[in-house]
């Protein structure tokens, strides 16, 4: 086995064994705690400071959210194109200097067309 | 090391890392959330569990134990059930590559900043789980803040770590360590910790790691006086629990991270990064290292009133992100300039 493969072999272990601590711990819970009693049908309704629920299980939400995680994929992937450029930044020396900073820029642009459309502002 | 054969060291690591996390987040939730929240407020804090309240988070857990699993009838049962587990993964998995020592780390991963940047952002994923599959409306817009805030601040955070890669060329945890310990400026030949060059990047780092914990001036996703409890309202018990350790415990991998790339990690000044005795003292300088910058973020998280929505993303957006990426610029400048 490969060293790449058995690192994230270890990984992969770790995720499994952070499932395992929960179950065995919800499992201790399940014999320490009392059944759920449900009788009282008021104590599995939502609660929202003691009022009944009035509407929908799930109410509608603003859109703005929605823009913002847009935005944030377009930076996001602009991060996962810097990362190996700063590793290798010696390497590339000016060129690669000048290169990347085109791209910065570029983005920059699309961050001041967000700005000025008003995207950025939280209404 | 030892001539061990891959599974037992694996099941070394997964022990200790299994021991560690659980007194990572006693060490914090005693020190500051109990001990200095109080001492600041002019209270005493827990006093009656063990010498000088010590015990009163195992106590807690223990109750959290011993309490009822409440789904509400309208809940997704399954996505219900399945969010604190995600949002734990994401802190246990953050674990795998902090590093204590010249051999202490459980995998050094050459992608390794990388790495810990994605698996936090799982944290994000779960949070939303959780928020949508309660049914609540609470629940819901704690949510939804809680991934806005979480996605908005993970780019100042990812673009801060930047100029510290260019500066050690690797992203290997392990290999920033020993860039530290070998880089030298004004003809110092002691090994200079990042945080003298890169004081912007690490403002920054700190500023969206408080965001990334939604702590207070950051909190508006749990903000008890608007949401009640926010994206956790729903749960009871144990799952409760669960999302509380993750909190502390991603508290300190975001402490640790940060002492890795801006205050040189285990290494010291003046000594060779390859000593053997720096295993046995290493996690000891990590600890001390830890603890100062988990304790200014509980001091700010105590001190500061919290921001209003809108102010939060301006401050993202408008601030955070273009000073960053004006330090990458400038990073890279002069490193290629001298």
């Amino acid at each position: 086995m490969s060293d790449l493969v058995r690192s994230y072999l270890t990984v992969a272990i770790f995720g499994a064994a952070s499932i395992g601590l929960v179950g065995i711990t919800l499992g201790l819970a399940r014999i320490l705690r009392p059944p759920t009693r449900t009788d009282n049908k008021q104590k599995l309704l939502a609660y929202e400071s003691g009022v009944d629920p009035v509407g929908g299980d799930w109410a509608q939400s603003q859109i703005r959210y929605y823009v913002f995680a847009v935005l944030f994929v377009i930076f996001d992937v602009e991060a996962v194109f810097i990362f190996p450029w700063a590793v290798r930044l010696e390497v590339y020396g000016v060129f690669g200097l000048i290169e990347m900073l085109i791209f910065i820029v570029i983005l920059l642009l699309g961050l001041v067309y967000a700005w000025r459309k008003g995207v950025l502002r939280w209404v | 090391m030892i001539g061990l054969v891959y599974w037992q060291e694996t099941a070394i690591k997964l022990a200790v890392i299994l021991g560690v996390i659980p007194v990572t987040s006693l060490i914090l939730v005693y020190l500051f959330l109990f001990k200095m929240m109080a001492f600041m407020q002019s209270r005493l804090g827990p006093m009656i569990t063990g010498p000088h309240g010590t015990l009163q988070l195992i106590a807690e857990a223990i109750k959290f134990l011993q309490k009822e699993d409440i789904h509400p009838d309208n809940a997704d049962k399954h996505v219900f059930a399945l969010a604190p587990i995600v949002v734990l993964m994401s802190t246990f998995l953050l674990y795998v590559i902090l590093p204590a020592g010249p051999d202490l780390i459980v995998e050094d991963l050459d992608v390794g900043i990388f790495y810990a940047l994605a698996v936090s952002s799982l944290s994000a994923l779960g949070v939303l789980m959780a928020g949508w599959a309660s049914a609540n409306k609470y629940a819901l817009l704690g949510g939804l803040r809680a991934a806005g805030q979480l996605i908005a601040y993970e780019l100042p955070l990812v673009l801060a770590t930047m100029g510290v890669i260019i500066q050690a060329e690797t992203m290997s945890l392990q290999g920033i360590v020993h860039a530290q310990a070998n880089f030298s400026i004004f003809g110092l030949d002691s090994g200079m910790p990042f945080i003298f060059t890169q004081i912007v990047g690490f403002a920054i780092f700190m500023i969206a790691a408080q965001a990334e914990l939604t702590q207070t001036p950051f909190d508006m996703p749990v903000a008890e006086t608007e949401l009640v409890g926010g994206f956790h309202i729903e749960y009871t018990g144990f799952r409760f629990l669960l999302f509380f350790m993750a909190e502390f415990g991603t508290a300190f991998a975001f402490a640790a991270i940060a002492s890795v790339l801006f205050l040189g990690g285990w290494s010291l000044p003046f000594v060779d990064p390859n000593e053997n005795w720096l295993n046995f003292v290493g996690p000891g300088v990590m600890l001390f290292k830890i603890l100062i910058l988990a304790a200014i973020i509980f001091w700010v998280r105590f001190t500061v009133p919290r921001l209003r929505e809108d102010q939060l993303q301006k401050f993202a957006w408008k601030v955070l992100i273009p000073v960053s990426l004006v330090n990458i610029a400038v990073t890279g400048l002069i490193k290629v300039a001298v």
